[in-house]
């Protein structure tokens, strides 16, 4: 039987694949790499494209669009991303999260009253403290 | 004692509102189990990811990115994950105060602190605080996307690199289960990983281009895993703590409703006896 290594395809919203395969072959930054049993570590950036998983005369295709490939002699990892990335895309949710809280944060900035924060929280605990008490004293 | 029809249309009232706690509390307990289901679905790819950037620690790169630097703490960061929405029992109240604790620790030692929220809940509250918010993010609904949070996230990343920030931190409430939700105050950065452990032998991956690309790259969904993972938790936590506290609310009212109608039953049966002893009494005139 031929050497197979074990490979993982997961996103953060689910896990796609895990298997045995002979070969697998990701679409890496600077062109395919395929990766076979026992190989070197390697680490590389993905970008959009299939992976292809060979076991046998069975092969398995699964897009990814974009991640990072994490390969261990006995272990290969595909840590696929669900979201487009791109430096600019990033960078403009970057800006428009900021502007949020700009907008929010107009009215005038004074110094945080740490103080009368605490004593607000534990106002609003000791009255949830309360009720849960009133509820079971009324069972 | 009032009236009949005072008491009724009070009941009626309770009625209403009990009907909507009822309705609330199924929902909640419908998207808690989508909630969990999508917390156990996450869970993989935060363990793979866990374990190659574990693999990193203990491969020696040439490069040594910002992120594994411990600094002096000038400035520190907080991301803070709340709900969207309320009537969910103390679960945010919880949280908030966890943070202020630990912001209160960190301003007595003269630490500047930086907050970016994530939920209207968290927004709302450090805005009355006028804490210093510099990035936020709310609607995120029921299906969280890991590209909604990356703007916020992204925000307090580059801070730390820039080295405006020297520690970050994430507050949630962690689920432990349907009845129990814990708020967490954990440390995202810097990584410090047990370098106690001395490796046995000496390696390094071959990086694809190069070391510092695929580190950043690596790290920077590091902590966004870390942050979606937090938010997908916080999620399951709402839900559950929300039907909890729905399925009281309904309770109560069913036990209002009792208390009233036998208010009620006592002062109609009061009404028909005055009545009768009134007619017996006119009759005895006659």
């Amino acid at each position: 039987m031929a050497l197979t290594v074990h490979v993982d395809i997961v996103s953060a919203e689910e896990e796609i694949f895990s298997g045995q395969a002979e070969m697998v072959i990701a679409p890496a930054m600077g062109g395919e790499v395929g990766v076979m049993p026992r190989h070197t570590p390697l680490l590389a950036p993905l970008k959009a494209g299939e992976v292809c998983i060979k076991n046998g005369d069975d092969t398995q295709y699964f897009f990814v669009s974009g991640g990072i490939l994490e390969v261990q002699p006995h272990v290969v990892t595909v840590l696929s991303d669900t979201a487009i990335r791109a430096k600019d895309l990033d960078e403009a949710q970057a800006l428009e999260a900021k502007q949020r809280a700009e907008r929010a944060m107009q009215d005038k900035k004074s110094e945080v009253d740490y103080a009368r924060a605490q004593a607000e929280l534990i106002e609003a605990v000791a009255r949830l403290r309360t009720i849960e008490k009133l509820r079971k004293k009324s069972k | 004692m009032a009236s009949g029809k005072e008491i009724r249309n009070q009941i009626k009232s309770i009625k209403n509102t009990q009907k909507i706690t009822r309705a609330m509390e199924m929902v909640a307990a419908s998207k808690m189990r989508k909630a969990q289901v999508r917390m156990q679905k996450a869970r993989p790819y935060a363990e793979r990811i866990r374990s190659v950037v574990g693999h990193l620690h203990f491969a020696h790169p040439e490069y040594r990115h910002p992120f594994m630097f411990e600094r002096e703490a000038k400035r520190v960061g907080f991301i803070i994950v709340s709900s969207d929405r309320g009537l969910c029992g103390g679960l945010n109240t919880n949280a908030f105060k966890a943070s202020v604790n630990e912001m209160k620790a960190w301003h007595d030692r003269n630490v500047e602190i930086d907050v970016c929220t994530i939920g209207n809940k968290a927004a709302g509250f450090f805005r009355r605080l006028r804490a210093n918010i510099v990035s936020q993010t709310a609607h995120l609904g029921d299906e969280v996307k890991i590209e909604d949070l990356i703007g916020s996230v992204k925000v307090m990343l580059d801070k730390y690199v820039d080295g405006e920030l020297d520690r970050l931190f994430i507050v949630y409430n962690s689920f432990v289960n349907t009845m129990t939700q814990t708020p967490v105050v954990e440390p995202l950065l810097p990584l410090t990983g047990e370098e106690e452990e001395e490796t046995k032998h000496h390696w390094d991956y071959i990086y694809e281009p190069d070391a510092k690309k695929v580190i950043d790259e690596l790290l920077t969904r590091y902590i966004e895993t870390q942050v979606y993972h937090a938010v997908v938790e916080n999620l399951a936590s709402e839900q559950s703590s929300r039907m909890v506290a729905m399925k009281s609310a309904s309770d109560n009212a069913g036990n209002l409703i009792d208390d009233l109608t036998l208010r009620y039953n006592k002062a109609r049966q009061a009404a028909i006896t005055q009545e009768i002893s009134e007619i017996v009494g006119g009759a005895a005139a006659v």
